[in-house]
């Protein structure tokens, strides 16, 4: 009885007396999405463009990361080591067109997958390999000092993750829609065999795109570097990035944001009100039950492209 | 034609090799060691310090002739702090080469736990140093099984008794509230019972709040106890990147960090330095003084690294856990000389070494002398005690180091030792185990 109570009314009675701290958990929520929201958009472009499940995107935001800070750590200065940064990212992004997807053109989207399985694995181990596994700090001056808006307190570095994933997602929308480049990638997406046919290069773009997503990558790394400090768990982030592909669809780079606030908010949520019931630690595993509810109405996520396939 | 010539040569060069083998002369006496580690995965910035201390305490002992002459060889595996890896490098390192080591350092709660019946029946020691069962302290039950110098039952008596004697007195407990942030896993949840019979023992009022791994987000967790519970202090038992998180997180709701104490295993470097400015009067407890600034520390930078600091620090020299590693290698290998004075001036077993531990006193002349003064307080084990009563200190990060900021604080063993008793029984029942009688 006491567990229905704490499950079903408990946490209602408590939201409606407590209406700034639900505001102040939702809010939380909702800005801690954004997070991993900028995670998701690597996942969206490259499963856009291509139609492969990047499961290396993890590991690039590491990558990405570790490299920036490692070339600071080596003296460079942070807009040196940024640009430095995204130089190897974009190599990384031909070395892996080259060796790996190139040579998996026409094969099944398992063994694409499969394939950038072992790239993750890759990239976890060299990056530590070449710039070792401690902890290293990032500081790239965002504050995060706390500020209270009517009772409710808002951090800097989550404002600042918000700003930032919403300048992403704008230069993003101007680089698919009003590029060359762009409006080739929004081609491959739509059918790749008629992009060919009209002569846009395939490799080329894929190329292009896992650059891009790697530049995402160091973006979404320089983040959580900032928040957490660099280190081997942030190709973890990734798990976070999951539920947030399975609500807003694997296609849509508005729905990677959409459904970055629906999970964060939804796990938040949650983990404070209803988290206690159960003895907490809910909030992994219910974003995941919440992306399965989303999947059962629409598999396609809220945003994702109907996928039909005639047989 | 071609192909087979090669295999030949290639066969008659391995018979030549194993020959030479063979040939020399008898090597001289070794004692080797299975080292369980983890330089790999979410722990590793926590696994590597503490490997590169024990590792370098062995090879500081090495170059100094050895335990009584007999050299210590040893075996890294990478658990990755996965209890399954754990239990295979286990099976994988345990003997190498015909020799059986004496004693296993688990460096994971779970794989502690995982272990202590296979190294039973092995006959190999398990030393669990500040983590593991804390009830495997009971020796009675536990015989090869040793957690000196302190549980983390003891230490969260130590803990609470710290914060009594903040706010004014243990009298003064009463009606405060305490907040356990913990690592949802068997190493988290270890001391719960005990600050549930600390909290009715002085009338504090105690939640816990658990994290899930690897802890990487916590901002509902921080919210609750930050704006909704607003305790009087918080204390964590966290390990790996849900310390720094907990501690940018807490400093994201305001709470005051010297109200905020984490356990020894959330109290080095790397849970520090990445939150910043933030973490600056967080406090975490400690069985020693942290910093490189003993007689052994001076030893290892010039015999090991040629005096060539830049290469030592690099090595995590002098870092918290990096002087755990140490502290653990000093402890096994003054069990093995104890050991040595009985059986002889030869490597030992796990029963040799398990005598060794239990007539263990390292008094703190016995660390001095070692080259560790100052550093730690004494331990003495004996047949029913594997825990010792070794006190803990509390220290506080003050932005680039951490440094002791309370005097010595005993555990309340009077408290905790019923406690270990009532669940080793309760294990040797379910195990079907008859406590040995010790005198």
């Amino acid at each position: 009885m006491e567990f229905l109570h704490a499950m079903t009314i408990g946490p209602i009675v408590e939201i409606i007396e407590y209406p700034t701290f639900f505001m102040e958990v939702l809010i939380g929520g909702l800005l801690t999405g954004v997070m991993y929201s900028l995670v998701a958009l690597g996942f969206v472009l490259i499963f856009k463009a291509s139609g492969v499940f990047n499961f290396a995107q993890g590991a690039m935001v590491l990558f990405a990361a570790l490299t920036f800070v490692g070339l600071m750590e080596h003296g460079l200065p942070m807009w040196a080591a940024l640009i430095a940064t995204v130089a190897v990212m974009i190599a990384l992004a031909y070395a892996i067109e080259r060796l790996v997807l190139g040579k998996l053109v026409n094969q099944e989207p398992i063994i694409l997958f499969m394939a950038t399985l072992g790239i993750a694995f890759f990239l976890d181990g060299f990056g530590q390999t070449i710039w070792g596994s401690d902890v290293k700090p990032l500081d790239v001056g965002i504050p995060s000092d706390a500020i209270d808006v009517g009772g409710v307190l808002i951090n800097w570095f989550d404002i600042t993750a918000a700003v930032v994933a919403g300048l992403m997602v704008a230069v993003l929308a101007i680089f698919f829609q009003k590029t060359r480049i762009g409006r080739a990638l929004r081609a491959v997406a739509d059918d790749h065999q008629a992009a060919l046919s009209v002569g846009i290069p395939l490799k080329t773009i894929w190329m292009v795109v896992w650059s891009v997503a790697g530049i995402v990558g160091l973006v979404a790394g320089v983040m959580w570097g900032s928040k957490l400090g660099v280190q081997f768990t942030l190709s973890l982030i990734a798990l976070k990035a999951l539920p947030v592909l399975m609500i807003g669809g694997f296609t849509s780079i508005p729905g990677a944001i959409i459904g970055g606030l629906i999970v964060g908010a939804g796990e938040k949520v949650a983990e404070v009100f209803w988290g206690p019931a159960v003895g907490g630690a809910i909030e992994d595993w219910f974003a995941y039950m919440l992306a399965m509810a989303f999947l059962v109405f629409r598999p396609q996520g809220l945003f994702g492209d109907k996928i039909i396939e005639r047989v | 034609m071609k192909l087979k010539k090669l295999i030949l040569a290639a066969v008659g060069m391995a018979v030549g090799i194993t020959g030479l083998t063979v040939a020399e002369p008898v090597q001289a006496d070794e004692q080797y060691m299975p080292l369980l580690v983890y330089r790999s995965g979410p722990y590793a910035p926590g696994g590597i310090p503490y490997a590169n201390g024990l590792v370098d305490y062995f090879k500081y002992v090495n170059a100094q002739g050895g335990v009584n002459g007999v050299k210590l060889t040893w075996e890294e595996c990478d658990t990755g702090y996965n209890t399954a890896r754990g239990v295979e490098c286990y099976e994988r390192i345990k003997i190498k080469d015909g020799k059986k080591g004496a004693v296993v350092m688990p460096l994971s709660t779970g794989i502690t736990y995982a272990l202590i019946e296979r190294a039973a029946k092995d006959g190999i020691v398990i030393h669990s140093m500040g983590y593991g069962r804390t009830a495997a302290s009971d020796g009675t039950v536990f015989p090869l099984v040793f957690t000196a110098p302190a549980t983390y039952w003891s230490q969260a008596t130590a803990i609470t008794k710290y914060i009594g004697s903040e706010v004014g007195g243990m009298d003064k407990l009463k009606g405060k509230k305490i907040s356990l942030v913990y690592h949802d896993s068997a190493y988290g949840k270890e001391p719960i019972n005990t600050f549930i019979a600390l909290s009715k023992k002085y009338g504090f009022k105690f939640t816990k709040h658990p994290v899930a791994h690897p802890g990487l987000e916590q901002k509902a967790t921080w919210l609750t106890i930050g704006r909704k519970i607003r305790p009087d202090y918080v204390v964590m038992w966290g390990w790996g990147v849900m310390n720094s998180t907990a501690i940018k997180e807490a400093a994201a709701v305001k709470f005051p960090m010297d109200r905020f104490i984490g356990n020894w295993w959330a109290a080095s470097e790397n849970d520090t330095r990445p939150p910043g400015k933030a973490s600056i009067g967080y406090k975490a407890a400690s069985f020693y003084v942290p910093g490189n600034f003993t007689k052994l520390h001076a030893d290892i930078l010039k015999g090991l690294y040629g005096g060539d600091k830049a290469a030592a620090l690099k090595n995590n020299w002098g870092e918290v856990l990096y002087n755990r590693g140490m502290v653990n290698g000093a402890i096994i290998i003054e069990a093995m000389k104890v050991a040595q004075k009985k059986f002889g001036n030869r490597s030992v077993n796990g029963t040799e070494i398990a005598y060794g531990f239990e007539n263990m006193d390292m008094t703190e002349e016995r660390f001095a002398e070692l080259g560790m003064k100052d550093f730690m307080k004494s331990i003495k084990l004996s047949c029913a005690d594997h825990e010792g009563t070794s006190p803990l200190i509390i220290t506080q990060w003050d932005g680039n180091t951490w440094k002791p900021v309370s005097d010595w604080i005993m555990p309340d063993h009077a408290m905790v030792r019923p406690m270990y008793k009532e669940a080793a029984m309760k294990y040797a029942k379910e195990k079907g185990i008859t406590p040995r009688k010790c005198m």
